[in-house]
């Protein structure tokens, strides 16, 4: 019986997991005290759990590979199965702070790997509150690329805290890209689309790409095409806003 | 050499006062003690209490102070607090030069501001806990200088501050129940609540909170060997001798009579200075709380307030679901508007 209710959260036809057996509620505090336990430091992310088949023991050599790519509040994790794909080399983490959320990305993580073997083995997924523990989980210089798709808007001045595109997180955003890495935002919000581009454009570490880099970017078309809440947007007709910049080095 | 190492208090109308705040003049030309939202300095060249003028009018402060600083030189002093405000003080004079308007209640000032440096270099890890404290240190030998950290976690830990990494950890709560040798502590350890470093930064003292009674009983020194990067218990004053005839929680001690060559020799023993033996000491004492002796009853009386006060300020405020709602609908952290 509870085996039959297990397996009926999964779609007969594609073996993934349903998104209505997931629902959750469309936002997360991002200052309230965290429950979930946090890795200490970067070295204490096992990895073996992200990507069982590329690292196969828990205890790594310093040379392995290190997680490339961070999607911040990566939702149902639309944008991560797309990239799985197209950057099959790289690894990849979403990090989401919803836990039902996250645990359907996981389970459609998991599918994925059994319907298409050998395919999305570089793509993992995290509950975690990346506006406090971002550094954590990745050295100094790690990522090269960081994705914000569709972020919370609060739009009370009261709660621009709460957004994750800040002044004073881009520092740790700073921190945690390498130099020429590449932030990416988007928003159907047109308030919080000039707030973050104001954000990142005061900040003396990021710079704006030229058009023609972002015509040449890959990655790009996929910010509102991928993701669940871009599709939503397309569906609805909407307008979308996106930033997209890369980190320099500080120039004094 | 002198060090000042200081718990002390002022019983207020309420539990909720700050606890006290002293700041000595670099160059000990005065002391400067904030209680409560009450300020008081000290000439001690002069042997007087000082006259604070504001031209603002009304008292200093209308709220708890939480922060005061002496400049490096010695020639600004600032004091700010749940007020908001930011005042400065030239030590000339004692004129408040400026006030400065902050959105924010402030609790620390930062000893070397970093002018709104966006480049992390790095992050230091390793703390279970929370961050209560932090001091750097650094010596002739060591310029760019290490970053000591107190936690809740019972720790005192040494950091390259470049790399961020850790270079030790001194379990000082497992150290602290150890020489207590009454046994009978048991797992829960003291959170660490104030660091203090000697200025050649050879001795760090560090204050702990004593159990779960809450109370803030013990100053610990130790030592820091810079050559082998290592931070050593060298000795535990509050919990032996500090605290071993009467709440002297509220009162102001100087210790005083470390040598670096004295640390080598196992009996050294630190000498807690008595307040007569103190440089103006009871003349310091006599404007800063009335007269040079206290009754018992009013000391211990003083004493609980500082532990209620700093057992408030350390651990997670607990709220009814009414004082909460009531809290949200009076709060005071919004934004001013200009």
């Amino acid at each position: 019986m509870l085996e039959n209710q297990a397996n009926s959260n999964f779609s007969k036809s594609t073996g993934l997991p349903r998104k209505r057996f997931y629902r959750a509620r469309a936002h997360s505090n991002p200052l309230s005290d965290s429950h979930f336990p946090v890795p200490l430091s970067p070295s204490h992310v096992d990895y073996s759990l992200h990507y069982p088949q590329l690292f196969p023991s828990s205890d790594q050599g310093d040379d392995s590979k290190k997680i490339q790519f961070a999607d911040i509040g990566c939702g149902f994790g639309g944008l991560l199965i797309s990239l799985s794909t197209l950057f099959p080399e790289t690894l990849m983490i979403g990090m989401e702070l919803r836990d039902k959320v996250t645990e359907y990305v996981k389970e459609r993580i998991l599918a994925l790997r059994v319907a298409n073997p050998g395919q999305y083995q570089n793509v993992s997924v995290v509950r975690t509150n990346s506006m406090k523990y971002i550094p954590n989980y990745f050295e100094k210089g790690q990522l090269s690329k960081m994705f914000f798709l569709f972020p919370d808007p609060h739009f009370k001045e009261k709660n621009h805290r709460r957004r994750v595109i800040g002044p004073h997180l881009l520092d740790e955003y700073a921190y945690a890209l390498q130099v020429g890495g590449i932030i990416y935002t988007i928003t159907d919000v047109e308030e919080l689309g000039e707030w973050m581009k104001a954000c990142l454009e005061g900040h003396p570490m990021f710079e704006a790409l030229a058009d023609e880099e972002l015509e040449a970017d890959p990655v790009v078309k996929l910010l509102s095409s991928a993701t669940e809440e871009g599709q939503k947007v397309a569906r609805n007709g909407g307008q979308t806003f996106q930033a997209v910049y890369r980190r320099t080095m500080l120039s004094l | 050499m002198e060090e000042t190492q200081m718990e002390e208090g002022e019983n207020n109308r309420d539990v909720e006062v700050a606890p006290a705040l002293i700041a000595v003049h670099p160059i000990q030309k005065s002391v400067a003690v904030a209680i409560g939202s009450d300020l008081r300095v000290f000439d001690l060249q002069a042997g007087c209490a000082v006259s604070l003028v504001d031209d603002s009018g009304g008292p200093l402060h209308k709220d708890s102070i939480r922060a005061i600083r002496f400049g490096a030189e010695g020639k600004l002093f600032v004091s700010a607090g749940d007020d908001k405000l930011v005042k400065i003080w030239t030590t000339e004079s004692w004129h408040c030069i400026s006030t400065v308007c902050s959105e924010k209640r402030v609790t620390v000032f930062p000893k070397n501001p970093l002018d709104g440096a966006h480049e992390i270099q790095s992050f230091c890890l390793g703390h279970t806990e929370f961050v209560s404290c932090l001091t750097f240190v650094c010596t002739p030998d060591y310029p760019l200088g290490f970053l000591v950290s107190g936690s809740g976690d019972s720790t005192v830990r040494l950091w390259d501050i470049t790399s961020g990494s850790l270079l030790h950890t001194c379990e000082v709560g497992a150290e602290a129940g150890l020489l207590e040798s009454n046994g009978r502590e048991g797992q829960c350890y003291p959170a660490i609540t104030d660091l203090c470093a000697t200025p050649d930064c050879t001795l760090i003292a560090v204050a702990i909170q004593r159990q779960c009674h809450c109370s803030l009983q013990g100053v610990m020194l130790i030592s820091c060997d810079f050559p082998t990067r290592t931070l050593s218990v060298a000795k535990v004053t509050g919990v032996s001798n500090l605290c071993g005839d009467s709440p002297s929680l509220a009162r102001v001690r100087v210790i005083s009579g470390f040598k670096k060559s004295n640390l080598d020799s196992i009996e050294h023993e630190p000498i807690v200075l008595e307040d007569n033996a103190i440089p103006v000491g009871e003349k310091l004492l006599e404007k800063l709380q009335g007269s040079v002796f206290i009754e018992e009853k009013v000391l211990s009386a003083a004493a609980e307030a500082v532990k209620t006060a700093m057992c408030n300020l350390l651990i997670k405020k607990q709220y009814s679901t009414e004082k909460r709602e009531f809290r949200k609908r009076t709060r005071n952290d919004r934004k001013i508007k200009h």
